[in-house]
């Protein structure tokens, strides 16, 4: 006689918001955002239907991404703070289900891009789920200090895929979208690495502040500050540019280079006497700058679009 | 043994099952309108259809 015997062991049934928090929602809105961006400033106009649809297809994507980087890092989730509540080292999903997910929604998401748009837009949309899972989580997170620099790449996809949506290819302008947020990345994450030096640390993960302390650390938000504002200004000399940018860029890297500047000359006994303020402040204005400079690109292409753009700068490139 | 038609689990992941039910509704809402807008684009293959538009700079 068969004894069939269900034993019940998960007190906790998952809701469908403990998978929807899964694919990293705050993430998910940054890129709606950049890829929206990067399609509306493409010259190849999009049909609102099929553009609804990428974006979504783009959006799944990088959620499903999300979704496989919980899967692989629960183990540090478990020990770092500010990932504690996150579904799995919560209890809340099983790691076999957000594997499941992450995988079924990756390949979904970039066969319905072949369909809504184009096989390059696909293409560029599984190599990003595949260099933000496999190279970035699995590959570089725990291996080398410069991890941040490399995990950056992945988040800088997003513009291209919405250009490559809208027009089938890549040409400059994209490529400098992808360069700002590549190189914007490493000092955003840094800023707050210097004050969640300790999570990292009992994570056992190397970044810069672990690996070779907190100047190193300032020095490199500095040189990498540097760096960025070259980058920013350059979409100003290109079609999907123009004054209105090179404006408000010029007021945004000027604020930036001071807040680094700040950091770079505080000492340890500053930041124990603010508990990191300025290192806060400097974090949290960083977004404020990559948003700003989208936003700054819509405004140009509606200005394009109306006809009303100054064209007194130089194209460039 | 009578056979429960809801069982306590049907209750317990209602809102999952909505949710998705929903999901998949929008997914089918989605190809749908996607299937509409490609199909009535400007082609110029076949000449009785009424999105028929002849190619340009194709001199005969």
């Amino acid at each position: 006689m068969a004894d069939v015997s269900h034993i019940d062991t998960q007190e906790y049934e998952a809701q469908f918001g403990d998978y929807v928090e899964l694919l990293k929602p705050r993430v998910m809105r940054l890129v709606v955002f950049t890829a929206l961006v990067g399609m509306l400033v493409a010259p190849v106009p999009v049909h609102p239907v099929i553009a609804i649809a990428s974006i979504l297809c783009i959006a799944i994507g990088a959620g499903a991404s999300g979704a496989l980087n919980m899967w692989w890092d629960r183990d540090i989730d478990a020990i770092m703070k500010r990932t504690q509540g996150r579904p799995i080292p919560s209890g809340r999903v099983q790691p076999g289900e957000a594997l499941a997910i992450g995988l079924a929604l990756s390949g979904l998401s970039v066969m319905m891009l072949a369909v809504f748009a184009n096989i390059a837009a696909a293409g560029w949309l599984a190599f990003t789920i595949f260099f933000y899972v496999v190279v970035y989580s699995i590959g570089l997170k725990r291996l080398t200090p410069q991890n941040i620099v490399i995990g950056g790449a992945a988040g800088a996809f997003p513009p291209l895929l919405g250009w490559v949506v809208a027009t089938g290819s890549i040409s400059v302008e994209p490529i400098l979208l992808v360069a700002l947020i590549l190189i914007w990345t490493p000092p955003h994450f840094w800023a707050l690495a210097l004050w969640r030096n300790e999570d990292y640390k009992a994570a056992g993960i190397p970044m810069l502040p672990v690996m070779r302390g907190e100047r190193v650390t300032r020095r490199y938000i500095f040189g990498y500050t540097l760096l960025l504002i070259p980058v920013a200004l350059a979409p100003s000399f290109t079609q999907i540019g123009g004054l209105a940018y090179l404006a408000v860029s010029l007021v945004l890297n000027a604020v930036l280079l001071a807040g680094a500047w700040r950091l770079l000359k505080r000492q340890e006994s500053d930041r124990d006497a603010d508990n990191f303020r300025a290192e806060k402040q400097f974090f949290g204005f960083t977004i404020v700058y990559l948003f700003v400079h989208f936003l700054m690109l819509l405004v140009e292409a509606t200005l394009r679009a109306l006809d009303l753009s100054i064209t007194a700068l130089p194209i460039w490139f | 043994m009578a056979i429960h038609p809801e069982h306590e689990l049907h209750a317990r992941r209602r809102g999952r099952n909505v949710a998705m039910g929903l999901i998949l509704g929008g997914l089918v809402a989605m190809i749908f309108a996607v299937s509409i807008v490609k199909l009535s684009q400007p082609q110029n293959e076949d000449i009785y259809a009424p999105n028929y538009l002849p190619a340009t700079g194709a001199s005969e």
